[in-house]
């Protein structure tokens, strides 16, 4: 009874998906054509031009158009690379870490909401995080993507069509979610995950993007924020929410059976290396992709990236081989994403050597977080959710914090002009207090957001299954299918 | 006829095996099995947690042989699965009552 309901929810809102584009393209073509309209009279209004002047404005034009084609290109190749690292990379990650009995149902947490949260985004999503609205939450009117078309938003990228920035915070709002599913593997129902999600994205993802990045939003750093949080790339908005709600998640459904008793080992350390190496390319559309153009701050941000990761997974591996005397892959490789999620905010605002500390600190930081502290805590964060992304994204902030500076990114000026300190170590205390309401908004919004929503989807269809199908495994039991039939 | 069921080291196999045909056996049934005996098990860590591990990986030789071959295939798996540390393995006999091939109902050794 309950699945069909589900069903015809579904089954409707694909409907209303493919009814809706028809009235949103002619809302973009129309916005497009009086774009071109008005470029084109104001160079007629220029009353009888010389042939000077009239080579000008054209070569202004092509230059214009140049540069457009250029960072158009290089953001449509990042909206792919960060959807990559949801599908497969982080479907690798985490399937790997699993055991064989549930490896497609931990992949399918990623690659669902590939689909789920595309369809939200089109219809309110993107409207409730970049629309203007209030300070807390976007407003309405680019729902169903109405007037998202190829001229570009100003105030967020300027040389590119606001579509290409639209599906690109896609990606984001697609992979933030599917980080928590690591906390939560192995012992939840299908469509409680899927319904927990949508909520999620709707009520903590939209005001904490639109917070930091949105027009108007109450920390947003360069668009007028009254507490302007220092996050490039996502360190609040992604990975402290996600990983914060990951720990919440984890607390709420409780352990998995047997846990920590029985062995659970990785049914197969090579998807997730596989995995790893997808999400460190796909980073470098992340963050150096959150320079919104092909320009010198995109390449700071690639290096300050890989250096940050590379950092990192020897932290890790370096903490672990002197403590058990070995370095493991796994190590290595959970170091990489730990340095990937710290240097996430900070990637835009620091110099090299900077993103090398902050990965090695977050390599051996987030060791202790999940070797130790997890231990300690007895918390099942199966996959470690909050360990890296929610430890990682916490230290990353307040790193960034100390390091930004305006040499890699004069983001405040003065009513002159003039560039003025960013972060701690270029003058700007004051910035460390904003980072931590950032962080502490992030935080606050993650814990209330997710526990209100769990509530809600415990009461309404049951968080996790029977202890036979948790022991079945949630392939068998909750999709009809086993990952390996390698001998049929 | 006499059955021969070998439990030998993974890494000791295809020396057995080799073995094991120089001294004239024909056929053989092979599978992969875990176990313990006196051999203490190892330890893995997944980011920190530890994991005794005390079914360690063998493989399993079954083969069936007449009576004059018992003790040279005895002699060769001894010889060729030996490494001198613990977890080499055990080889134990059973008397077998009769063999039957199925393709033409041979019978007893014939049928080896």
């Amino acid at each position: 009874m309950r699945t069909k309901l589900l069903a015809a929810v579904f089954i409707l809102g694909v409907a209303l998906a493919a009814a809706c584009p028809l009235k949103a393209q002619s809302a973009s073509s129309s916005a497009s054509s009086s774009a071109s309209s008005s470029a084109s009279s104001s160079a007629s209004a220029a009353a009888a031009p010389s042939p000077v002047e009239d080579r000008l404005t054209r070569l202004e034009q092509k230059t214009a158009e140049a540069q457009s084609a250029g960072d158009n290109a290089w953001m449509l190749t990042c909206s792919a690379l960060v959807l990559m690292m949801t599908g497969p990379g982080l479907a690798l990650f985490y399937g790997g870490l699993v055991r064989q009995k549930n490896v497609l149902a931990t992949m399918m947490h990623s690659f669902a909401l590939m689909a789920l949260v595309t369809v939200v985004w089109a219809f309110v999503g993107y409207s409730l995080c970049f629309h203007s609205g209030n300070p807390f939450v976007g407003g309405f009117g680019y729902s169903f993507l109405n007037g998202v078309g190829s001229a570009p938003d100003p105030d967020y990228a300027a040389t590119i069509p606001q579509q290409t920035f639209m599906i690109y915070q896609l990606m984001f709002a697609i992979i933030t979610p599917a980080l928590i599913s690591g906390a939560i593997a192995e012992r939840v129902r299908f469509s409680a995950v899927a319904v927990f999600m949508i909520l999620w994205s709707l009520l903590v993802y939209a005001p904490m993007a639109h917070m930091v990045w949105g027009k108007g939003g109450l920390l947003n750093a360069s668009l007028g924020g009254r507490f302007p949080t220092l996050d490039f790339a996502g360190g609040t908005v992604v990975h402290i929410t996600s990983g914060v709600s990951a720990l919440v998640c984890a607390l709420y459904i409780k352990r998995r059976v047997g846990y920590p008793q029985r062995p659970m080992k990785p049914h197969s350390v090579v998807l997730s290396v596989i995995g790893a190496c997808l999400l460190w390319v796909g980073w470098f559309g992340f963050n150096a992709g959150s320079a919104l153009a092909a320009n010198g701050l995109a390449t700071s941000a690639f290096v300050a990236t890989h250096l940050a990761a590379a950092a990192a997974a020897l932290g890790w591996a370096g903490a672990e081989w002197m403590r058990n005397g070995k370095p493991s892959v796994l190590g290595a490789i959970s170091g990489a994403v730990a340095g990937l999620v710290a240097i996430t905010p900070a990637s835009g605002f620091v110099k090299p050597m900077p993103a090398l500390a902050i990965g090695l600190v977050a390599g051996v930081f987030c060791y202790m977080m999940v070797a130790l502290v997890k231990m300690k805590l007895g918390y099942d964060d199966s996959l470690d959710a909050f360990g890296v992304h929610g430890a990682g994204g916490t230290i990353g902030a307040v790193l960034t914090g100390v390091f930004a500076t305006r040499a890699v990114n004069p983001i405040f000026k003065d009513s002159a002009g003039r560039e003025l300190p960013v972060g701690l170590m270029d003058g700007n205390a004051g910035q460390m207090a904003n980072q931590l309401i950032g962080i502490a908004i992030a935080w606050a919004l993650a814990i209330v957001g997710s526990l209100v929503i769990l509530k809600i989807v415990d009461t309404l269809i049951g968080f996790r299954v029977s202890e036979e199908q948790e022991t079945a495994g949630l392939d068998l039991t909750q999709h009809g299918e086993e990952g390996y039939n390698l001998e049929t | 006829m006499t059955k021969i069921e070998a439990i030998i080291q993974p890494s000791r196999f295809e020396a057995v095996k080799e073995a094991l045909i120089d001294a004239g056996v024909v056929g053989m049934t092979v599978t992969d099995v875990r176990g313990h005996g006196r051999q203490k098990g190892h330890t893995e860590v997944y980011r920190g947690r530890e994991y005794s591990i005390d079914l360690n990986p063998k493989i399993k030789v079954e083969i069936i042989v007449a009576d004059k071959l018992v003790e040279p295939a005895v002699a060769a798996i001894l010889k060729a699965a030996r490494t001198g540390k613990i977890g080499d393995g055990k080889i134990f006999l059973t008397r077998v009552d009769d063999a039957i091939r199925i393709r033409n109902e041979e019978r007893g050794e014939n049928a080896l």
